[in-house]
């Protein structure tokens, strides 16, 4: 579980996050959604601590983060493991080497086992045989899993995902979703997703924060999106009036 | 702060010194080429130059293998070698490093632990800091040979003068003072475009501009470190 209180953050005079406060369950999907610029990749990063908070705290398992010195947080990242947008592959190793590198760097096992996890890691994400490839030889759907692969070697607690659809078509979009929540499920870990894509929300989705200019404007599953009063999350998933037209249906229907 | 990071124990041992080898090969056996074609040239036009002004039969022919040697091993192979490396080696490391930055593989490397400034940075200096001097080193005899081959062949000096030039109050101090220079020059060279790639920010363009800023940083504190090394260890 991790629990995130007051968590504010401003470059400049642009005041990105204020006080944001919410709690991400363990063997959920956890979203974090909202529109462009609203701050949810800024807020990622705050609690991963690849930005620095102004103001606030980051507790994983009651473990305060974000007060820890650099030692104290190492053993905390090498729990972690994060997909990001662009997949952040390294482009001078092949796909295998991309999963065995958190393994070569912090892992205890012997060559063989750090092989056979990486193998077991591209097997999982459906890219056995493909180890020899090079990044710059892969669909953006293969970086992504191949990214999943690395991020999940070291069997993390907490895995971070930003954007996992982005420029993907939705067919592979839903692939990623479900392997996202497989993952999760099997590994019993806090999962959190920054997302602006409703399907994979309404898809994989156990809890939704929705940030509005900063701050967590609305919390809640699913299925309380979809009936939801609140304007601003209203005109977030149902942007146009077709959508809206949707939305009235599904009232009924539910 | 960033160099303290770099220079910060290394997670796993066996990793970084891979990493250096490899680094080793990449910033210095892949600039021989450049630093040889270079060294070549200054070599046998320094000769021709200094035979084509020595008018006056007053100053002896071995002159001119003194001054390509003094050329040579003072300034072109540390000096002129080095900023030319600082070009080619300074805007790789930067653009390098800054690509990493701008598409999150730096992040990816702190989000899994790893000491992203000492695992880029550090192999890339320690590699620079050893192979540079072998690399004066191949420059100043590659220099000097040309130009006893060019001096020869042309008619401008014999063998032997040329020889007895080289020879000529020859004090090996000299070449400590310019490895030790180069040293210097190689440690400037990585850390100032490591800096700049680091932190650069936004996209393809801010990492051209960080490269460009890299070897002009480079140049510039090359220049000075230059003049006050000399300034501490000839005068």
């Amino acid at each position: 579980m991790i629990e995130v209180r007051s968590i504010s953050k401003s470059f400049g005079s642009n005041s990105v996050l204020r006080e944001v406060s919410t709690v991400f369950e363990a063997g959920e999907v956890n979203f974090i959604i909202g529109r462009s610029g609203s701050g949810k990749s800024v807020l990622i990063k705050c609690i991963v601590g690849l930005i620095g908070v102004d103001q606030g705290e980051a507790f994983f398992d009651g473990r305060n983060f974000t007060s820890m010195d650099r030692a104290d947080r190492k053993a905390i990242l090498q729990e972690m493991g994060m997909l990001f947008q662009g997949a952040a592959l390294f482009d001078s190793l092949t796909v295998k080497e991309n999963v065995l590198f958190p393994l070569k760097m912090f892992g205890t096992m012997t060559k063989g086992e750090m092989t056979k996890r990486a193998e077991f890691c591209l097997d999982r994400v459906n890219l056995a045989g493909k180890g020899g490839l090079y990044p710059s030889e892969l669909s953006g759907g293969m970086k992504k899993r191949t990214g999943i692969a690395r991020a999940i070697a070291m069997n993390p607690r907490y895995l971070f995902v930003d954007e996992p659809n982005s420029g993907l078509d939705p067919e592979t979009s839903i692939v990623i979703d479900n392997l996202i929540r497989e993952i999760t499920l099997e590994n019993k870990m806090t999962t959190v997703v920054v997302s602006h894509d409703m399907n994979s929300v309404i898809e994989i989705g156990d809890r939704i924060n929705f940030i509005h200019n900063g701050q967590l404007w609305w919390k809640g599953d699913k299925k309380q999106v979809l009936a939801t009063d609140n304007r601003e999350l209203n005109d977030f998933v149902f942007p146009s009036e077709f959508m809206k037209e949707i939305r009235e249906n599904l009232r009924r229907a539910l | 702060m960033l160099m303290r990071m770099a220079f910060s124990r290394p997670e796993r041992g066996k990793v970084y010194w891979r990493l250096t080898v490899a680094e080793v090969y990449k910033l210095g056996v892949q600039s021989l080429g450049i630093v040889a074609l270079l060294s070549l040239f200054m070599g046998a036009v320094v000769t021709l130059q200094t035979a084509a002004n020595i008018d006056s039969g007053w100053i002896p022919k071995w002159t001119i293998g003194f001054t390509t040697r003094q050329t040579m091993i003072l300034e072109f192979s540390s000096t002129i070698v080095c900023l030319i490396l600082s070009g080619k080696v300074g805007s790789n490391v930067a653009s390098e490093i800054g690509t990493m930055r701008i598409t999150e593989q730096i992040d990816a490397l702190d989000i899994m632990g790893v000491n992203s400034a000492g695992y880029l940075i550090l192999p890339k200096i320690i590699a620079a800091v050893f192979i540079f001097p072998f690399l004066v080193m191949i420059s100043m005899s590659l220099g000097i040979t040309a130009g006893a081959a060019v001096g020869t062949s042309t008619g401008a000096i014999s063998l032997t003068d040329f020889e007895i030039g080289l020879q000529y109050y020859f004090d090996t101090f000299d070449v400590t003072y310019t490895l030790i220079k180069t040293l210097f020059f190689a440690f400037i060279i990585t850390s100032v475009s490591s800096y700049h790639g680091y932190y650069t920010r936004g996209g393809a363009l801010e990492v051209g501009q960080s490269s460009t800023r890299a070897v002009v940083y480079s140049i510039i504190l090359i220049m000075i470190c230059n003049y006050m090394l000399t300034q501490i260890m000839l005068l």
